[in-house]
C-alpha cells in the first residue's frame, strides 16, 4: 500500500518486512520494523517504544520537593536533567527564586552532562555504526599515526602507541571471546573508513571510556554522586565555605573547586583534540552517505537552556535559544509557549493508551493516560510473541507529541539549526567552519551525519561554557556572595492551596518539559514530555510520522540481513526509551488488559 | 572447580599477551587486593587466580530500569571498567554496549547458555513487570520476564545490580502500576547477589565481579543477599559528620551556618542512620565526595522500598544508635529496631536467599615466578 503522509513522506509497505528488536546501544527498550523494496531501500518505517514504567502515576500524592528524585530516575544516562527540569517546575509553580550561585552551579552541572553524555554517546553508543573494529587489524600503525598527527595535537599518537592498541585488539579478537563486539556487522560494505581511521577511532573508544569517568566528578562535587546527583528545590544543597576552620569539611571548598577547574580544562582538551578531530575525519569518509534527514531542517523545536540570569527563562536570558521552525523556513522563528494549550499536545491513537476522544490531542496540564495494550488486526504473532506490529493500530508505548499539530525533531541538531537560523555566532560559526572544511553545503547538515556532527559541536560548546560558568561562580564568590539556596518557601505552609507550574530543560537529547499541578502541598498531577517522545513518536491521527520513522525512509541497506544503516540513523538521535514511556493516569486507575483483535 | 574451558584465555594470559609486564600485573593484583580491603599478601592469590581461571562469560540483561547502573559501572576507576570488559570478563551480552542488535544480539542469549551451561554469570539491571502478561517490558517481541527466566536457568549465579533488580525501586513504588518485582520473585533456584543502590557505587560493582573472579565463589552475603563487605555498616556509622551528630550540632536550614560548617544533616531528613551502604567509606566517583559530604542528606537509595519511606526531607524519628557501629544489618533487623517515622521495620526476618559463606582464603605464599 502506498500512502503519502500529511507531513510530506511517501510510505510503501509492500516490500519485505525487516524487524530489529532489540535496538541496542540505546537507553531502554525499542523495536524498529521497516519494509524494504527490491533494491533494499527502506520504504516504510515503524518505531516502537517497548517499555512502560508509569512513573508519573507514582508521583501522585507525593511531596513536590521530592519530585526531582523520582524524575531523575526517569533516565540514568541523561542523569540530572530530569531533576533539573523538575526543580524548575516546582519553583515555577510556587514562585520560588533561586540564588545566582545556584543558577550557575546548575548551568555548570547541565553543561557537564552535555559534555559527558555526548562523548559517551559518540564513542560507546554510536561509533560502531561507523567504525569497523575488526578492520583495525589491517591498519598500518605508522599511517595511523600520520593520520592522527595530521588532524590533532593529542599526544597519544605515536606509531608505537597505535601498534600497541592494534596488538591488544589482535589478541582480544583472536581469543575467540569477542564480548561486546560479538556478532557485530564487521565487514559490512556500509563501513567506509580505511583501516587506519578505524584503528584511530577504536583507540579513542578505549581512551574515552577511561576518561569519561573524570568528567562526572563535577557532579559529585556539587551533587554528591554520579549517576543521580542530588538537587534541591530553591537552589542547591552544596553549601560553600572558603574560609575558617570548618571549610575543609564543607561541601564546596577551594580543594573541590580546584578539582572542578582541572576537570574542565581536561574535558575541553579531550573534546577539542580527540572527539572533534575524530568526528571530522569520520565525516570526511562518509560525506557521500547523505541519508537520514527526515524532519531535520524542516520541523525543529527547542525550549532553550542555560539561563544567563538566575530566574529569567526568557529568550533574553537563555544562552541556548528557544523557538520552533516549521516547513523548513529558516527565516521565520516561532515563539514557543509551554503554557499555551494549543501548542504542545500529545496524541494516543497509535499509542498503547486510551483517551476519551483519540482524534484530539491533549496539553500536558490536561493530560490523560490510561494504558491500553491493544494489538491491531494486522499484527503477526501473539500477544506475548509479536512477530510484526500493525502500525495502522496502536503500536508503541510512546505517545505522539506534536507542536501546533506538527511532528517535530529535537536535539543538538535542532538547537544548532535554530541558533544558525537566528544568526548567533557561537552556533553558526562552528557549523560554517565544519561545512567549509568538508566542502559541503548547508543542506548536508540535515542528515544522519549532520545530526551526529551537531552533537560533537555542541559537546565543544558545552565544554567551553563549563569554563565560562566556573569563572562566573568564582567571580561571585570573590565578591562575597556565597548563597546557594533560598528557603523562604521551603515550608509547605507558605504555599498556595492550588498551584500549577511548568519547567523545561534542553536535555542532551532535546526538548524536555515537565508540568505539575500541586494541591494542598501534594502532587495532584505530573506530566513529562521528553525528547524521545518527540523524536520517537508514532503516527498521529492525521497519519503524520515522527522523526525516527521519517529519517529512516529512502535509506538503502548494503546488506539486507544486517540493520547497520538503521542503527546508524536511529543512534544519531541518541534514543532514550525509559524517558519517553512513563506517562500518568490522573487517577492511577486500573490497567486495561490486552486484546488482540 | 570450574571445568576447563580450553578455548578461553585466562586473565593473566590476556594481560601478558597485551603487553603487560609481570611486574605490572602483580601491581595490578596488589591494587585489586587493596580495593577489596584484603591484606597485601592476598595479592599473590589474586595473581594465581588470574593466571589460571578462564575469562568468565557474563550476560547483562536489562528490564525496566533507567540504565544508571550501567552508567555507574563504567565510572569504575579500580579496576577500570575497560579492563573489566575487555580483560577480566567476557561481556557477551549487554544491550547498552554491544555492537549487534536484533536477531544477531538475541541469538547470543541462546548460544552462551548452551555453550557454557552452569558457567556464566547473569547480571540483571532493572526488573520485570508482571502485569499485562509481562508486556510492559518487551524484548524481541516477548516479555522480558520470560527471557530473564530462560537465561537464568543455566547460570552459575545471578547478580542483581541496583535497587531495581534487588528491591523493585522507583517503578515498584506505590502504587506500582506495572507490578514490577525484584528478580528474586521470578528467579528462585539460583544464588543471587544483591548489589543495591540507585545506582550502586562503581567500585562496589567491579569489586563484586573481581571477588567472584578471584576466589571463584560468591562473597559472604547477609540475610537479604547483600555482600557484607559493602553493605555491612550504616552510612551513619562511618560518616565524617558523625561527631556533629554526637555533639548535637545540626544543619537547621539549607545553606545556614551549620550547612557551611558541615554539621549533621539528620534534621534535614538524612537517611544515613538507617541505610546500609559504603558511601561514607568508599565514597563516589573515585572518592571525590558522597551525598552527605556534598550537603544533601542521604535518601536511602540502597534500602528496600526507600521511595515509600519518605518524604526525603522528613527527619527519622528514631535512630537505632544504641547498637553501635559494629552492628550489622542482620543484627539490627533481628533486634527489631524500627524506623518509627516511616512505620517500617527494617531488615526483619531472613530471606530465602541461598547463603554462600566465603571461605577464608589460605594464607598465601610469597609471590613466585619470574619477575620480568
Amino acid at each position: 500500500m502506498n500512502f503519502a503522509t500529511p507531513n510530506g513522506f511517501n510510505l510503501d509497505d509492500s516490500g519485505r518486512r525487516m524487524v530489529v528488536d532489540p535496538v541496542t546501544r540505546i537507553e531502554g527498550h525499542m523495536r524498529c520494523e521497516v519494509n524494504l523494496d527490491s533494491n533494499n531501500v527502506i520504504r516504510n518505517a515503524v518505531s516502537s517504544g517497548t517499555m512502560w514504567r508509569g512513573l508519573e502515576i507514582i508521583l501522585k500524592g507525593r511531596d513536590p520537593r521530592d519530585a526531582w528524585a523520582f524524575c531523575e530516575r526517569i533516565c540514568g544516562v541523561c542523569t540530572g536533567t530530569h531533576a533539573l527540569a523538575s526543580v524548575r517546575t516546582v519553583e515555577n509553580a510556587l514562585g520560588i527564586k533561586i540564588p545566582n550561585n545556584a543558577n550557575i552551579i546548575r548551568n555548570l552541572m547541565q553543561a557537564t552532562l552535555y559534555a559527558h553524555d555526548h562523548l559517551v554517546h559518540f564513542y560507546h553508543l554510536h561509533a560502531l555504526d561507523w567504525v569497523d573494529v575488526v578492520s583495525t587489524l589491517k591498519a598500518d600503525p605508522k599511517a595511523t599515526s600520520a593520520l592522527a598527527q595530521s588532524i590533532s595535537p593529542w599526544p597519544n599518537s605515536s606509531p608505537g602507541y597505535f601498534s600497541d592498541v592494534q596488538a591488544k585488539l589482535q589478541r582480544f579478537i583472536s581469543s575467540g571471546q569477542l564480548g561486546p563486539f560479538m556478532n557485530g556487522y564487521w565487514g559490512n560494505p556500509a563501513y567506509l573508513l580505511p583501516p587506519e581511521a578505524n584503528l584511530m577511532a577504536v583507540a579513542h573508544y578505549l581512551e574515552a571510556l577511561d576518561f569519561q569517568r573524570e568528567i562526572v566528578k563535577i557532579h559529585t562535587v556539587f551533587g554528591g554522586k554520579n549517576p543521580h546527583p542530588n538537587w534541591l528545590v530553591g537552589g542547591m544543597a552544596c553549601a560553600i565555605n572558603l574560609d575558617g576552620p570548618m571549610a575543609a569539611g564543607a561541601p564546596v571548598n577551594i580543594v573541590q573547586l580546584n578539582l572542578v577547574s582541572d576537570i574542565i580544562d581536561r574535558t575541553i582538551k579531550f573534546i577539542d583534540e580527540v572527539y572533534l578531530p575524530d568526528l571530522t575525519a569520520i565525516a570526511s569518509f562518509y560525506k557521500g552517505w547523505d541519508f537520514g534527514g527526515g524532519l531535520a531542517g524542516k520541523n525543529i523545536l527547542s525550549y532553550g537552556e542555560f539561563p544567563g540570569k538566575a530566574n529569567d527563562y526568557s529568550n533574553n536570558s537563555l544562552l541556548m535559544p528557544r523557538g520552533a521552525i516549521i516547513n523548513g523556513n529558516l527565516n521565520e522563528i516561532h515563539d514557543v509557549d509551554l503554557t499555551d494549550p494549543d501548542q504542545v499536545q500529545e496524541f494516543v491513537d497509535h499509542s498503547w493508551y486510551t483517551y476519551p476522544d483519540e482524534a484530539k490531542g491533549l496539553h500536558p496540564w490536561a493530560g490523560v493516560t490510561e494504558p491500553n495494550f491493544v494489538l491491531g488486526p494486522k499484527t503477526i504473532g501473539t500477544k506475548t510473541n509479536i512477530k510484526q506490529l500493525d502500525e495502522d493500530a496502536k503500536y508503541s508505548f510512546i505517545k505522539a507529541a506534536r507542536w501546533r499539530g506538527q511532528a517535530m525533531e529535537v536535539g543538538p541538531l535542532s538547537r544548532f539549526t535554530l541558533g544558525y537560523a537566528m544568526g548567533i555566532a557561537e552556533f553558526k560559526d562552528p557549523v560554517d567552519r565544519l561545512l567549509t572544511n568538508l566542502k559541503l553545503p548547508l543542506a548536508a547538515l540535515f542528515t544522519t551525519l549532520g545530526r551526529t556532527a551537531a552533537r560533537g559541536l555542541e559537546a565543544s560548546w558545552a565544554a567551553h561554557h563549563m569554563r565560562r560558568f566556573f569563572d562566573q561562580l568564582m567571580a561571585n564568590l570573590a565578591a562575597g556572595d556565597l548563597a546557594t539556596a533560598n528557603t523562604d518557601k521551603w515550608d509547605p505552609s507558605t504555599w498556595p492551596a492550588d498551584a500549577k507550574g511548568v519547567g523545561f530543560a534542553e536535555a542532551p537529547r532535546g526538548a524536555l518539559g515537565h508540568w505539575i499541578h500541586i494541591k494542598d502541598a501534594k502532587i495532584e498531577s505530573y506530566q513529562a514530555v521528553v525528547p524521545t517522545t518527540w523524536n520517537g513518536s508514532p503516527r498521529d491521527p492525521s497519519g503524520s510520522i515522527g522523526a525516527f520513522e521519517a529519517a529512516l525512509l529512502n535509506t538503502p541497506l548494503a546488506d539486507p540481513n544486517q540493520p547497520l544503516e538503521i542503527l546508524r540513523t536511529l543512534h544519531s538521535f541518541d534514543p532514550c526509551l525509559a524517558c519517553s514511556t512513563h506517562v500518568i493516569a490522573p487517577d492511577g486507575g486500573e490497567l486495561i488488559s490486552v486484546k488482540v483483535r | 572447580m570450574t571445568p576447563a574451558m580450553p578455548n578461553i584465555q585466562t586473565f593473566y594470559e590476556m594481560m601478558r599477551a597485551q603487553g603487560t609486564s609481570r611486574r605490572s600485573f602483580l601491581k595490578f593484583c596488589s591494587l585489586t587486593a587493596a580495593a577489596l580491603g584484603l591484606e597485601p599478601l592476598y595479592a599473590s592469590q589474586i595473581a594465581y587466580a588470574m593466571e589460571t581461571k578462564p575469562r568468565l562469560p557474563v550476560l547483562w540483561m536489562h528490564g525496566l530500569e533507567c540504565t544508571c547502573c550501567s552508567e555507574s559501572f563504567i565510572r569504575s576507576g579500580n579496576p577500570l571498567s575497560s579492563d573489566v570488559i575487555l580483560k577480566m570478563i567476557s561481556l557477551d551480552y549487554d544491550d547498552t554496549l554491544m555492537a549487534a542488535a536484533g536477531e544477531q544480539a538475541e541469538s547470543i542469549l541462546n548460544e552462551i547458555p548452551a555453550k557454557y551451561p552452569g558457567e556464566y554469570i547473569l547480571a540483571v539491571e532493572g526488573n520485570p513487570p508482571l502485569n499485562e502478561d509481562g508486556m510492559y517490558c518487551i524484548v524481541g517481541g516477548q516479555p522480558f520476564v520470560d527471557r530473564l527466566k530462560a537465561v537464568a536457568a543455566n547460570a552459575k549465579a545471578v547478580i542483581a545490580w541496583g535497587a531495581c533488580a534487588s528491591w523493585g525501586c522507583v517503578q515498584a513504588a506505590r502504587p506500582n502500576p506495572t507490578n514490577a518485582v525484584p528478580i528474586d520473585k521470578v528467579i528462585t533456584d539460583k544464588p543471587i547477589i544483591k548489589v543495591p543502590g540507585c545506582p550502586p557505587i562503581a567500585e562496589v560493582m567491579t569489586g563484586v565481579i573481581s571477588y567472584i573472579l578471584t576466589f571463584n565463589q560468591l562473597p559472604e552475603l547477609d540475610s537479604r543477599g547483600r555482600p557484607v563487605m559493602f553493605y555491612g555498616q550504616r552510612i551513619h556509622d562511618k560518616c565524617y559528620r558523625r561527631p556533629h551528630f554526637d555533639a548535637g550540632e545540626f544543619v537547621q536550614s539549607w545553606d545556614d551556618e551549620g550547612a557551611r560548617a558541615g554539621y549533621c544533616l539528620y534534621k534535614m531528613g538524612c537517611k544515613g542512620p538507617t541505610t546500609y551502604n559504603a558511601c561514607s567509606t568508599i565514597r563516589w566517583n573515585g572518592g571525590v565526595s558522597f551525598p552527605i559530604q556534598a550537603g544533601h542528606g542521604c535518601i536511602g537509595c540502597s534500602e528496600d522500598n526507600f521511595w515509600d519511606n519518605g518524604p526525603f526531607y522528613k527527619r527519622l524519628s528514631y535512630v537505632g544508635a544504641g547498637l553501635g557501629i559494629e552492628a550489622t544489618a542482620d543484627e539490627i533487623g533481628l533486634t527489631g529496631a524500627a524506623v518509627a517515622g516511616a512505620g517500617v521495620v527494617v531488615h526483619a526476618g531472613l530471606s530465602a536467599i541461598k547463603q554462600h559463606n566465603r571461605k577464608k582464603p589460605e594464607p598465601p605464599a610469597a609471590p613466585k615466578g619470574d619477575q620480568s
